[in-house]
């Protein structure tokens, strides 16, 4: 039985597809089968984080309607084994995805697969509510910014109230706070949230604190998820993120904005 | 000393004033949670109603509805200014 896991933030930009793209890729790299779904349809690029878009030929869209069998569109990952992407479609309006469309498609998944992780769109709207419909766990990308975490209040109070384990009443769906863009730096100025600020109004379990960093538009350039560039700041957190969601009890690390040293300042530092 | 005070001085800190804005945003947007999707209209088709009598506040009417056993009860505040 397959472990449903929603990304999603409400606000757009905020890392959600760089997130899921992470966290699968690590999950994956940890020996989990895994496969990560777009659910943005009409906007997809989970395809181009994961660096897999020339080889998309059919999407979930294709499966919902019996165009295509699911494993006819689901994508293996070059650089990892166990891990799939299930592209979402680019052309159709997002009325083409269904609830029982996606309930089957899930069923079937849970088969084969430890984790599913379903990358939602920005908003409140059909794609991101069907993202998350079925979910065992969410997790919440929020950057430390008033507009984010607002609508991170938000999408709680849907994960409460607009999905089925809310409908049957069935034990709540666990969620993760994860803060991305964390600049300690701007913390210590006073000029950025601080992660406790942020845990207090929110008032859910910290799972991953992402800095904001370099590595993360480096590896969206190359589409490899930064996961695999296991030395940048981004990539240690999103690991650590990855250990905690699989039940590891791990201290919080905060890798990045490390005060750069009068040495370091005079003779250029690494490329970190 | 005003020089001292003038170094001492520190810019207003805007992390601060961020999360003051956001308990208050936030505590307003767990209180309508799970309530129906109409009460917003409910809330204004009503102020608009007791607008034709006396001239209050958008903030003078206060609802809420609380469920109970079998039913729902609706409750509505409405302050109105001292005649």
């Amino acid at each position: 039985m397959a472990k449903i896991i929603v990304v999603t933030s409400g606000k757009g930009g905020v890392g959600k597809t760089t997130s899921a793209a992470a966290i699968a890729t690590g999950l994956a790299l940890r020996g989990q089968k895994t496969v990560v779904i777009d659910f943005d349809v009409g906007l997809r690029n989970l395809d181009l984080i994961m660096g897999c878009e020339r080889r998309v030929v059919y999407d979930l869209v294709n499966v919902i309607q019996g165009e295509a069998g699911l494993n006819q569109a689901l994508i293996r990952d070059k650089r990892v084994d166990n891990l799939h992407i299930l592209p979402a479609s680019q052309t159709r309006d997002k009325d083409a995805l269904t609830n029982e469309g996606v309930e089957q498609i899930f069923k079937a998944l849970s088969e084969d697969f430890d984790f599913i992780i379903c990358d939602s769109p920005a908003g409140i709207e059909r794609g991101a509510q069907l993202a998350m419909y079925f979910a065992d766990e969410a997790i919440v990308v929020t950057n430390p910014e008033v507009s984010s975490v607002r609508d991170s209040d938000r999408m709680l109070g849907l994960l409460a109230s607009k999905t089925r384990r809310a409908e049957q009443n069935e034990e709540p769906i666990k969620e993760h706070l994860m803060v991305t863009r964390y600049n300690p730096s701007r913390v210590d100025s006073g000029d950025m949230l601080n992660l406790d600020d942020i845990r207090e109004i929110l008032a859910i379990d910290l799972i991953g604190v992402i800095p904001e960093s370099e590595a993360v538009l480096r590896a969206s350039n190359q589409g490899v998820p930064v996961t695999h560039d296991s030395d940048s700041d981004a990539g240690l957190a999103y690991t650590d993120a990855v250990s905690r969601l699989l039940g590891e009890d791990l201290p919080l690390r905060l890798y990045g904005g490390q005060k750069k040293g009068l040495l370091s300042r005079m003779f250029g530092g690494t490329r970190r | 000393m005003k020089l001292l005070d003038f170094l001492k001085r520190e810019r207003k800190n805007t992390a601060t004033v961020a999360k003051e804005r956001l308990q208050i945003i936030v505590a307003h947007q767990r209180s309508q949670r799970g309530q129906p999707d109409y009460m917003p209209m409910l809330e204004r088709e009503l102020l608009e109603v007791i607008r034709r009598y006396v001239q209050i506040d958008d903030d003078a009417v206060n609802i809420s509805m609380d469920s109970e056993d079998n039913c729902s009860v609706l409750e509505l505040n409405v302050t109105l200014p001292r005649t």
